[in-house]
């Protein structure tokens, strides 16, 4: 285990190329797919979830989308679009929407029917329904399944290096290129941490936005 | 897309033929490997939380880096078809060990006593009453581990060895949209017969799942 490319500080300057700016540009299409999928998704998943109609699609949209390989779905982008932050955007997003409509569709379908009938009851309207009573009750699964999605993508993003752009893929592409094994061992270790640290994050923004009123329950 | 097949059908069909082999030799073993390290995490509680932890960690390492990175420790040449297998066999077991674990934990206490009191000893017990119950949640586990194979293998065609997905850098390379096009189809009906086929085995070893909503 070789780790001078990764704690040379020569490494860590602001210049192009150093390991903060390749951290810096792998976030910035790890956030970018994770809002666009999520601004999809979201909707599509909690409509399926509360109205029941085209469970079929929520179901199978999950081992579709995992079917799909990335690196083939961003080649053909490229290809067909050109280089650029498109078709990286394009293949990563489709990545991010199974795993959260999956899991929108799932979180609001397992909660307890009474819950619901329970709110209508009250008299909440539809729309008081989903945003007062299921999704802040489907958050839990939700969240699960959006941190999973956010794993797998900081994962897959590096295979932007392989189509010219930038992120932590570089340090593994260009190390191979020169048979650099510690600048892939870097790359394969800041990667790693990214996808940590990242979902620590998550499960922190999680302990904070779900009701304890459910996480009270739970932890019994 | 016709004409490329046919012009290309010898070198797609070894591509397809590669492909299969190194996305699941890796579900057999890891599949393998995973059934004794799931019941440790099982059979020692104190095992289960650093066994989800150290799977969830081992699947964040991009797929790209580990097929780079294990010549380095296997002392295999970079080329050997054996990186992406061991590779994949990592992953597999990641993904199946956590879902063996919860498999055998989701098995009804009062099943598990009803056999103890027959008279089944330890091994028989999870061999004969625990794995059978708890096969439907494994299965669900091997066919999300087959799909996520298949697709994962084709990023090896970055270092040359990647079956249908040396279709994609071939494309890549010359701009070429139909090579691009012929891999994806070809590794997503890949991944939904494998799914399929183990849809149908599954149904075919646990027949007492098609007659509980009879039973109920």
């Amino acid at each position: 285990m070789n780790l001078s490319y990764l704690l040379d500080p020569a490494h860590w300057d602001l210049a192009d190329g150093s390991i903060p700016r390749l951290i810096l540009s792998h976030l910035w299409y790890v956030l970018l797919a994770l809002l666009i999928g999520t601004a999809i998704a979201l909707p599509v998943g909690l409509w399926i979830g509360h109205t029941g109609r085209g469970s079929f699609l929520a179901i199978n949209a999950g081992n579709a989308g995992r079917s799909l390989p990335t690196l083939g779905l961003l080649m053909l982008m490229v290809t067909l679009l050109g280089l650029g932050l498109a078709p990286v955007l394009i293949a990563l997003t489709v990545l991010v929407i199974p795993p959260v409509l999956t899991s929108a569709y799932a979180g609001i379908r397992t909660l307890d029917h009474r819950v619901v009938d329970a709110a209508k009851g009250v008299g909440m309207r539809p729309w008081q329904v989903l945003t007062k009573v299921e999704l802040p009750m489907a958050l839990p699964v939700l969240m699960s399944g959006f941190r999973s999605a956010t794993l797998q993508v900081v994962a897959t993003a590096t295979v932007a290096a392989a189509v010219g752009l930038n992120g932590l893929g570089r340090l593994l592409i260009d190390g191979l290129a020169v048979n650099d094994y510690s600048r892939v061992l870097a790359g394969a270790i800041v990667v790693a941490v990214l996808a940590v640290v990242l979902d620590l994050v998550f499960a922190l923004a999680q302990r904070w936005v779900v009701s304890p009123g459910l996480t009270e329950r739970s932890s019994k | 897309m016709i004409t490329y097949l046919s012009n290309n059908g010898d070198a797609v069909l070894a591509a397809l033929r590669q492909h299969i082999a190194l996305a699941l030799i890796p579900v057999l073993i890891g599949f393998v490997l995973a059934l004794p390290i799931g019941y440790l995490g099982v059979r020692f509680p104190w095992l289960y939380h650093p066994l989800v932890n150290t799977c969830g960690m081992l699947y964040s390492i991009p797929s790209l880096a580990l097929f780079v990175f294990l010549p380095v420790l296997l002392g295999t040449k970079i080329l050997s078809p054996l990186n992406i297998v061991v590779a994949l066999t990592i992953y597999t077991v990641a993904l199946l060990a956590r879902t063996v674990a919860d498999g055998l934990k989701s098995v009804d206490p009062l099943v598990v006593q009803s056999a103890t009191a027959m008279g089944y000893r330890r091994l028989r017990r999870l061999t004969d009453v625990e794995l059978p119950v708890a096969l439907p949640v494994i299965l669900a586990g091997l066919r999300v581990a087959t799909v996520a194979n298949i697709s994962l293998v084709s990023v090896g065609a970055l270092i040359g060895v990647g079956g249908l997905g040396q279709l994609f850098t071939r494309g890549f390379q010359l701009f070429y949209v139909e090579p691009i096009l012929v891999g994806i189809i070809l590794s997503v009906l890949l991944a939904a017969a494998a799914d399929l086929v183990i849809v149908l085995l599954g149904r075919l070893v646990t027949p007492w799942t098609r007659f509980q909503g009879a039973a109920s």
